[in-house]
């Protein structure tokens, strides 16, 4: 018998990761399943982004944020799943126990046999990138305009300039447009723009918003409220280019100028963390360097798609529910992947390839955007997987599937890599 | 007239040129494409261009003063303001479920403004 303070299954987060890790764990027969929300609402981040473009690998139908998250918490609400709203997990120990606190329940100790972790991403701040000038008001993150615009019926200004050409960054510019705020420009420190070119023609081109690639902002003004921002051409070292100046009025200053995986509690735990993606290393089901503690979604890595998102939480939580019931086969890894040439990450980080079902699905980001290269995998020189790309660039995640049939037997590395595509003779 | 386009039916992004041709299959010619589906997309953004519209209306009696709403399919691109100046002046009281109808049949295309979320 379990007490009441004894869950079979926790998930911190009640996100799209969150939602759909508890819904796997449900059909994986786990019985006692908790998911822990901080927030006044499940749903996640997706409850503010009220534009479309959600959904269309998952449901082939082209949702909002909130239609999306809609559709998961009832199908979570109809399994009979338990949820806690405004209940903040403040730690997280390698025992698998969670401290949380309520207004409701006061300070809590729960024990799971599983945890998953599900906790996203928070928006690197402005102290995070060094912007001479004053510090006034009127400087806000992108998602932090986008929750008082979308959520709170606030606008934030009149006269805007956005840094960072994110995608959040130029929803962002075309909602205060139709708010009835100008924008006068976007601001890109990097030759090429992180955004979905979908997004810069719908959200930028349409409503001739210039987009200033290799710029960025050489001066705030204004003391109490910003007044003006200067933005300057940079060189290949990111350095401002004296006279090239452009200066504008305004009273706004949105920054998009990228997201980190929120990993407080990981850290906690003692549980390993990857430098490059800033979450958790994992193993071919989702599992941290701690056993039993599984992550997915924005907290392992930034995703573009919440429907990425969606299958890496259905992964995890199926493991989760496959670790409760003592299935998992446990043990040093088989493999470690290498993100080789031209590859900035590749997650899973290990595979222990006795517990794959059918296939492992690796996931990597580019360094830099390149047309018509082979996305290859090798275990030493040979070749374990190649597919042809007509175009890759880092806004986007790429996706390799490998049959189990090909990995057993393996030790070792996998090294992911771009290469050249042979001209055909 | 030359119209300088960007194709966003796939994650390729070509840049192209469209103009028009009586000559051409089409009625026009084209400059920058891969495949043919950017041909039809070519032709639809310079004949008549349509989009989704996202945006919030005021909401009482609910647990958020904002309620996200849509147009249920793609708008004539022209309309866009238009339709922003019909969301601004509607009210609802909650409660609300997603996919209700606010607004029936905007400017005669059959399309609907729906709510996103229940509230
Ligand atoms: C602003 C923005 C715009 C986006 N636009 C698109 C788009 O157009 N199309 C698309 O497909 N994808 C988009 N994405 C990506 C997609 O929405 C996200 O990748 C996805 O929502 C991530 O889901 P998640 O569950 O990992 O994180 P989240 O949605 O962030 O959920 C994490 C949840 O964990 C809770 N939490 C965190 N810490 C604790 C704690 N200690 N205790 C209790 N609860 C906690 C948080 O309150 C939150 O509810 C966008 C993302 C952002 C940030
Ligand atoms: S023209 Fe074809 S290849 Fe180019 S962006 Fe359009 S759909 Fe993609």
């Amino acid at each position: 018998m379990m007490s009441m303070n004894t869950y079979e299954i926790i998930i911190v987060g009640g996100g799209p990761a969150g939602l759909a890790a508890a819904i796997e764990a449900h059909k994986g027969g786990s019985q006692k399943i908790l998911v822990l929300e901080r927030d006044r609402e499940l749903g996640g981040i997706l409850m503010q982004c009220i534009h479309n473009g959600f959904g269309l690998h998952i449901f082939r139908e082209e949702l909002t944020g909130p239609e999306y998250a809609e559709r998961f918490i009832r199908e979570m609400e109809s399994l009979g799943i338990e949820y806690r709203l405004d209940t903040m997990v403040l730690e997280l120990r390698d025992d698998r126990t969670v401290d949380i606190i309520s207004s409701e329940h006061g300070f809590e100790t729960l024990q799971a046999k599983a945890v998953v972790l599900a906790m996203g991403c928070r928006e690197r701040a402005r102290g995070a990138i060094n912007i001479p000038g004053t510090r006034p008001a009127g400087i806000y993150s992108a998602g932090a305009a986008q929750r008082f615009v979308n959520m709170e019926g606030l606008m934030v200004g009149k006269r805007v300039v956005v840094l960072g050409s994110g995608d959040i960054g130029l929803i962002m510019a075309r909602r205060m447009t139709l708010e009835g705020a100008k924008v006068l420009a976007v601001a890109e420190i990097l030759p090429y723009s992180g955004g979905l070119t979908r997004n810069i023609v719908q959200c930028l081109d349409d409503y001739d918003i210039p987009l200033y690639l290799s710029h960025t902002i050489t001066n705030i003004e204004g003391r109490d409220r910003v007044e003006g921002i200067t933005i300057a051409k940079v060189d290949a070292t990111r350095q401002p280019i004296p006279g090239t100046e452009i200066h504008y009025d305004c009273d706004t200053l949105l920054l998009s100028v990228g997201l980190i995986p929120e990993n407080e509690l990981s850290k906690s735990a003692g549980i390993r963390l990857d430098p490059v993606t800033g979450g958790p290393v994992v193993n071919e089901c989702m599992e941290t360097s701690v056993a039993g503690i599984f992550a997915c979604g924005n907290v392992v890595q930034v995703h573009d798609l919440v429907d990425w998102v969606t299958e890496e939480a259905r992964k995890a939580g199926h493991h989760a529910a496959r670790f409760a019931q003592g299935q998992l086969k446990e043990g040093s890894p088989d493999l470690v992947t290498r993100a080789g040439h031209g590859i900035r990450y590749v997650v899973p980080h290990t595979i222990r390839v006795g517990n794959l079902e059918q296939e492992v699905d690796l996931m990597m980001r580019v360094t830099e955007p390149c047309k018509n290269k082979n996305l290859v995998v090798r275990h030493g020189e040979t070749l374990v997987k190649k597919v042809r790309k007509v175009h890759l660039t880092p806004g986007e995640m790429e996706s390799i599937k490998i049959p189990v049939e090909k990995l057993q037997g393996l030790s070792g590395e996998l090294n992911v890599c771009l290469e050249e595509v042979a001209h055909e003779a | 007239m030359k119209r300088e386009l960007i194709c966003i039916v796939c994650p390729m992004g070509c840049h192209c040129s469209i103009e028009v041709d009586a000559t051409a299959p089409k009625g026009y010619t084209f400059s920058g494409l891969t495949c043919k589906r950017g041909e039809d997309y070519a032709i639809k953004e310079i004949t008549e261009p349509t989009r989704m519209l996202t945006s919030t209306i005021r909401i009482e009696g609910a647990r958020l003063p904002r309620l996200p709403v849509r147009t249920s399919s793609a708008i004539p691109k022209e309309r866009i303001y238009e339709c922003m100046g019909m969301i601004n002046a509607l009210r609802v009281t909650g409660p609300v479920s997603m996919g209700q109808v606010l607004i029936k049949d905007l400017f005669g295309t059959g399309v609907n403004l729906i709510a996103s979320r229940s509230l």
